[in-house]
Formats: structure tokens, C-alpha cells, sequence
């Protein structure tokens, strides 16, 4: 008998569900429009070489706004990544401006060693501490960013000139055919994908975030994940602190001032719930496209760069208002199917 | 124990009590650091460089007491002050300048308000979505010019005193507003429902509280008195470039809870926020008599704005009595190394630079 309804189940009920099973379907939707529009402006849109460039300039925001998300599927926010990437970007650097032999490869444990430790200060104040983890974050922000202030003292800025070429081949290299920082990105989309999808730890993120009640219950160590996350937040804006450093060819005190706004937006705009439990690596990534696509086609058909922060401004709340009309309207159209 | 040592205990370990001896032992320290310190015309002088973060610290108390946040404030300051100047340099009058400004201000602040209150789409996202957008129209407007030559008439709203007295305008508009505010808050209705919204925002629907309509009051007021921290900044500044206020907001969140307003809704008070203003006040004051650059004085003010959150918790702790476990010396232990792994690193590498 159940099997007959279900074969009854009229079409276009599957893919409505599709909608609602995978909300990145509206961003994909979003993304085909914009792209349409755009190559309709300015063919170059659709080279290949312009889409080489819109993923070398999105691969730092992806692993960003990759741990941004985890951190955000536990209720959590990240208000600090900017300021991490910035000391760790600064502090590679002139750890190897002194020692311009040292493998350029190592900078990379190094730095992540840095970010994993500047990470786990913020895991400390929010799952040892109690503190609300935006006021952590907000706190840490200015900490870490005043710490490259205190650390780099009266020297402001290293330079091209003072980074041995290995290092700057670390972003700029393509030994595989693949850009090195394009390369990176995967590998870290990759682990993510695995790790939240098929690890029981990854799988407690979820739960935590969710409901938190339901996961004390079942046993779930709540403290050791939400301090795990923070710890991986630290740990992969470490390694872009370094690609950074390594792709502009310098560190300055404001390195990635001001990124953490990015990685949230990539985060939401790929449909993280700020309220937690809910998010993935494709819709991260696909949030990221957005907004990479989108200050590239601003470039592209040649507005004005004084415009261009406002139209990413509206772009963003325009893709918000979007997945939520769309993702409401599905979810109204099924549930009264169902009723 | 009994009640009346219970009640005098609560109200002695108020939050407001440990801000004030805070300002007590900082205004030791900076008046031994420099003795120009305690001369009232430095104080009243001083007080202007933070009436801008006052005047938007109060739409922010009573936007996160009902749970929410506006992260777009700096940038409707900034919108606000680029149109009024840009106006004025195409040959409007000032004030008429600054009206037009006033209501595009309120109108981004109805932007935000109906895309969270109408829309049900989160504040954090949103007002990330605005701090974009209004900045972006201020770079819009001005690009790289800056401007200036604003008439005396206007200047005197952030550099001028009243009369002889040497007490800044600002400082009073400031004062008056705070008055206004706190009475709303602590007096009203509104008030009440805005601490109700905050502590159960379903329950307070479902019990009449207009929440759609006070959310969008709220976020059209902190519209409102954004445009006139811009307009004073403006003013001191004697000119308006488009990154003006940049960065105004997280400043101004830190002031809040440092005031004792909860992030989570329900909770605070004006007296506590306006005492955190002071505090930072004084305490900016002071690093600077001891030169300190901006960015490090930023270190000690996140370190601030961490142990308020934190020191309630462990006094708390405290009181039902401290006890050593495992759990917490392992906590312990992991700070401890933390601090040193990343304290050696800082002092190797430093070293390092500066012995070749």
C-alpha cells in the first residue's frame, strides 16, 4: 500500500524537495543568472583564464570561511580570523626574512602551529570560560591585531625583497599544472568534506550545534568539540596567514583587516544557519564563488571601484533574501502537499 | 543566611560598583602619571574624542538587550557624514544638507529593520550585508575627495562650548540623550518589553508585545543617531573623508557589554553603559599620556572587554567554592602552555630581528 502512494507522488514534487533537501540549489540558481548577465555585458567573463583568476583570488576566502562555517554549525562565530591571519602572515614572514635557508615548505606547520595556538586561546575563553563567542572573538580581534603592532614594532612592513623566492613560489608555483594556492584549497576542501561528513567528531559538530540539550544527553563531550573548532579556526587561518603573506608577496599590520566579515558572508550566503546544526562544504564553497564571481564581474563590466563595495553590499543581502524566499516558499509549497 | 545580607550583598557585588572602582584606580594612575591630568578643562576636553561611540552606545544598549546587534552603525555614520558633505560641496546649505542626510539615515536604519523584523533574516547577517553596502555608498559618493570648509555655525556642534564654560556641545547633547534613553529604557513601557523581547522573544508575540514594530523602531533610531555621531565627528573633524568612523562599531560593542549589557538579550542597564563610556574614556586617556600607540591601547581593552565576561563567572565559582579537580587544573595547565608556546615564539623571533 505504501509503495503505491509513493509511486503516486506527483513530479514536480521531487525536485521541490530537492530545494529543500539541498538549499544550494538557490545559490547555484543566483549563480547561473549572474554569470548569464555578466557574459552578456562582457564575453570575457566566460574565459577560461578569468575563471583561473576568480578561483586563485577565492582560495584563501574558501579555507577561511570553511572553518568559519564549522564554527558557525556550533553556534559559535569567529570574530578573530582577520586578526590571526594578519599575526601569522607577520610573524612567518619574519621568522623567514631572519633564516632566508630554511625549507619554505616549513613555514607552513609553523604557521599553523601559530594559528592552532592563537585558536585555542579563543577555545579556552568560550568552552573552558563560558564567554559568549562573539564577545570572545571581538575581544581576541583586537588583542592579536595590537599584538602584530607590539611584535612588529617600528618595522610595519616586510617586502617582496625580503622573502627568499621559495617562499613566494608557496602561492605563485604550479608544479602539478595546478596553481600551488588552488591546490590548497582543495586539499583543505576535501579534508573538511570528510571530516563533517563521515567522522564521529564531525558528526558532533552538528549535534552540538543543533541542540546542544540532545548532545549533553547523549554523552557528547560539548566543551572538548566547541574548543576543537576554534582550535581548527586558528589552525586554517594559520596556513592562510601564510599563503597570504606568500601570494601578496608581503605582510603588513593590516594584513586581512576586515576579513572576517568575508567568511561569514561566504559562510551564509552558502546557507550556514546562524543559528547552527546546519551547513556544508559545497554550499560554503559555493557562497565563496558568489562573492568572488561577484567582485570580479564588477571589475569586468567596469563599474566604478568606489561602487564596488556597495554593490557587494547589496549583492550579499540580495542572495540572502533569495535562498530565504526561495527556501520558504518550497518549504510552503511541500508542506501543505504533505498535509 | 538571611534576607537583608543577601539583598545588601547583591547590590554591592553589582556590576556598576566594580566599574566605578575601576575608574577609581585609573584615575590614580593617570593623575600620577601626568600632573595635567586632573585640570577640568583637559577632563571636559577629552571627553569629546568619545561622544561619538556615547551617542551610538545608546541605540546599541537597547538593540542588544532585545537580543540583536547592528554591526552597519559605523557605516551609516559614515553615509550620513559623505552626503552631508557632498551635498555641501554641490552648493547646498549645510543644514539643509544635513536634514537630506538625516532621513537617507533613517531610511538604511528602516532597510535593516525591515529585513529583520519583517523578513525574519538574522541581525548579525544582515547588518554584515549593510556595513557593506553603506559604506560603499559613502566611497560612492566622495571616492577619494575629502570635504571640507564647513561653515563655523557647523564646526561649533563638535569643537565649540557652551558659552564661557569650556563644557563641550557634544558632551551635552551626549548627556541629554543619555538621560532620554535611560529613562526610556528603565521608565516605560517600551522599555520593559524591549528586556522582554530579550529574554523570550516568542513569549513576548504571543503576550502582545508588538515585537515586529519595536524591532523596527529600534534599528530606525540607531539609523538616526548614527547620522549624528556622524554629523559631530564631522564637525570636530572639520572635514569628511568616506572611511570616516571605520571600524566605529566594534568599539562600540565593547562598550556595551563591557557595560554589563548582556549579548544574549534580558539584561543591563544605561548607568552601566555609560559607566563602561567613561571607563574607556579615562583609560584611553591615560595610554596616551604614556604614548602608547592606538593599536596596542586596543590590546587592553579586548583584554578588558574578556575579563568582563569572565570575571563574573569565576566569581561566581568562587563563591560556591573552588575546587581543584582535574578538569580544571588540565584547563589550567593548557592556558599555562598556550601562554608560554606563544610568549617564546613572540620573544625568540623579536629577539631575533633585532640582534642580527
Amino acid at each position: 500500500m505504501i509503495a503505491k502512494t509513493e509511486a503516486y507522488r506527483p513530479p514536480q514534487r521531487a525536485w521541490m524537495q530537492a530545494f529543500v533537501k539541498y538549499r544550494e540549489v538557490g545559490i547555484v540558481l543566483i549563480l547561473l543568472v549572474l554569470v548569464a548577465l555578466v557574459s552578456l555585458r562582457n564575453p570575457a567573463f566566460l574565459s577560461l583564464s578569468n575563471f583561473r583568476d576568480i578561483v586563485l583570488n577565492i582560495s584563501i576566502l574558501v579555507i577561511v570561511a570553511l572553518a568559519q562555517a564549522m564554527v558557525i554549525i556550533t553556534r559559535g562565530i569567529d570574530l578573530s580570523v582577520g586578526s590571526i591571519i594578519g599575526l601569522t602572515a607577520m610573524m612567518v614572514s619574519f621568522t623567514i626574512a631572519a633564516f632566508p635557508g630554511m625549507p619554505a615548505l616549513l613555514t607552513i606547520p609553523l604557521g599553523m602551529a601559530l594559528g592552532a595556538a592563537l585558536g585555542s586561546f579563543n577555545g579556552l575563553l568560550i568552552a573552558g570560560g563560558g564567554a559568549p563567542p562573539i564577545i570572545a572573538t571581538l575581544g581576541t580581534l583586537s588583542i592579536y591585531r595590537g599584538l602584530i603592532f607590539l611584535y612588529s614594532g617600528s618595522k610595519s612592513t616586510i617586502n617582496a625583497f625580503e622573502m627568499p623566492a621559495g617562499f613566494r613560489q608557496l602561492a605563485k608555483g604550479a608544479p602539478l599544472g595546478v596553481p600551488n594556492l588552488i591546490l590548497f584549497a582543495l586539499i583543505v576542501a576535501v579534508a573538511a568534506y570528510y571530516f563533517l561528513r563521515y567522522t564521529r567528531t564531525g558528526r558532533d559538530i552538528y549535534t552540538v550545534g543543533s541542540n546542544p540539550d540532545a548532545a549533553r544527553f547523549a554523552g557528547i563531550p560539548m566543551q572538548r568539540i566547541i574548543f576543537l573548532v576554534y582550535v581548527i579556526s586558528g589552525l586554517l587561518c594559520g596556513l592562510a596567514g601564510v599563503l597570504w603573506a606568500a601570494r601578496f608577496e608581503s605582510a603588513q599590520t593590516n594584513t586581512a583587516l576586515g576579513f572576517e566579515l568575508q567568511t561569514v558572508a561566504a559562510s551564509v550566503v552558502g546557507g550556514v544557519s546562524t543559528l547552527g546544526g546546519s551547513g556544508n562544504v559545497v554550499g560554503v564553497i559555493l557562497g565563496a564563488f558568489l562573492l568572488g564571481i561577484i567582485s570580479n564581474a564588477l571589475t569586468l563590466v567596469q563599474i566604478s571601484p568606489f561602487w564596488q563595495l556597495a554593490a557587494q553590499g547589496l549583492l550579499i543581502l540580495l542572495a540572502v533574501v533569495a535562498d530565504a524566499a526561495i527556501v520558504g516558499r518550497v518549504q510552503r509549497i511541500t508542506s501543505r502537499k504533505t498535509r | 543566611m538571611n534576607l537583608s545580607t543577601h539583598t545588601l550583598r547583591r547590590s554591592l557585588l553589582r556590576w556598576e560598583w566594580l566599574l566605578v572602582a575601576l575608574m577609581i584606580v585609573v584615575t590614580i594612575v593617570n593623575a600620577r602619571l601626568s600632573p595635567f591630568f586632573l585640570n577640568r578643562n583637559n577632563l571636559l576636553r577629552t571627553t569629546s574624542d568619545f561622544m561619538e561611540i556615547g551617542i551610538l552606545m545608546l541605540p546599541m544598549v537597547f538593540i542588544i538587550v532585545t537580543g540583536n546587534i547592528d554591526l552597519s552603525i559605523a557605516s551609516i555614520l559614515g553615509l550620513a557624514a559623505s552626503l552631508m558633505g557632498w551635498l555641501f560641496m554641490s552648493g547646498t546649505n549645510i543644514w539643509l544638507a544635513l536634514v537630506v542626510a538625516l532621513l537617507v539615515s533613517a531610511l538604511a536604519g528602516l532597510l535593516n529593520g525591515v529585513l529583520i523584523a519583517r523578513l525574519k533574516l538574522p541581525a548579525l547577517v544582515v547588518t554584515i550585508g549593510t556595513l557593506s553596502l553603506y559604506r560603499g555608498l559613502a566611497y560612492a559618493l566622495l571616492g577619494d575627495q575629502a570635504a571640507r570648509g564647513y561653515p563655523p555655525s557647523f564646526t561649533y556642534l563638535g569643537q565649540g562650548t557652551l558659552g564661557g564654560t569650556g563644557i563641550p556641545v557634544a558632551l551635552v547633547l551626549f548627556l541629554v540623550l543619555a538621560l532620554i534613553f535611560g529613562l526610556v529604557l528603565h521608565k516605560t513601557t517600551f522599555g520593559r518589553y524591549l528586556y522582554a523581547i530579550g529574554n523570550n522573544e516568542a513569549a513576548s508575540h504571543y503576550s502582545g508585545v508588538p515585537v515586529e514594530r519595536i524591532k523596527l523602531i529600534l534599528y530606525v533610531v540607531s539609523g538616526v543617531m548614527a547620522a549624528l555621531a556622524g554629523f559631530i565627528l564631522a564637525a570636530r573633524f572639520g572635514s569628511t573623508r568616506p572611511d570616516i568612523g571605520n571600524g566605529l562599531e566594534l568599539t562600540v560593542i565593547t562598550v556595551t557589554v563591557l557595560g554589563g549589557v548582556s549579548i544574549f538579550g534580558g539584561k543591563g542597564t544605561m548607568v552601566g553603559a555609560v559607566l563602561a563610556l567613561i571607563l574607556v574614556g579615562l583609560l584611553r586617556f591615560g595610554m596616551g599620556l604614556i604614548n602608547l600607540q592606538g593599536q596596542i591601547q586596543n590590546i587592553v581593552i579586548g583584554l578588558l572587554l574578556i575579563l568582563s565576561i569572565l570575571l563574573p563567572r569565576l566569581g561566581a565559582r568562587l563563591s560556591a567554592g573552588l575546587t581543584w579537580q582535574p578538569a580544571t587544573m588540565r584547563r589550567l595547565a593548557a592556558a599555562a602552555s598556550v601562554a608560554i608556546v606563544f610568549g617564546m615564539f613572540f620573544f625568540w623571533s623579536r629577539g631575533l630581528i633585532l640582534t642580527p
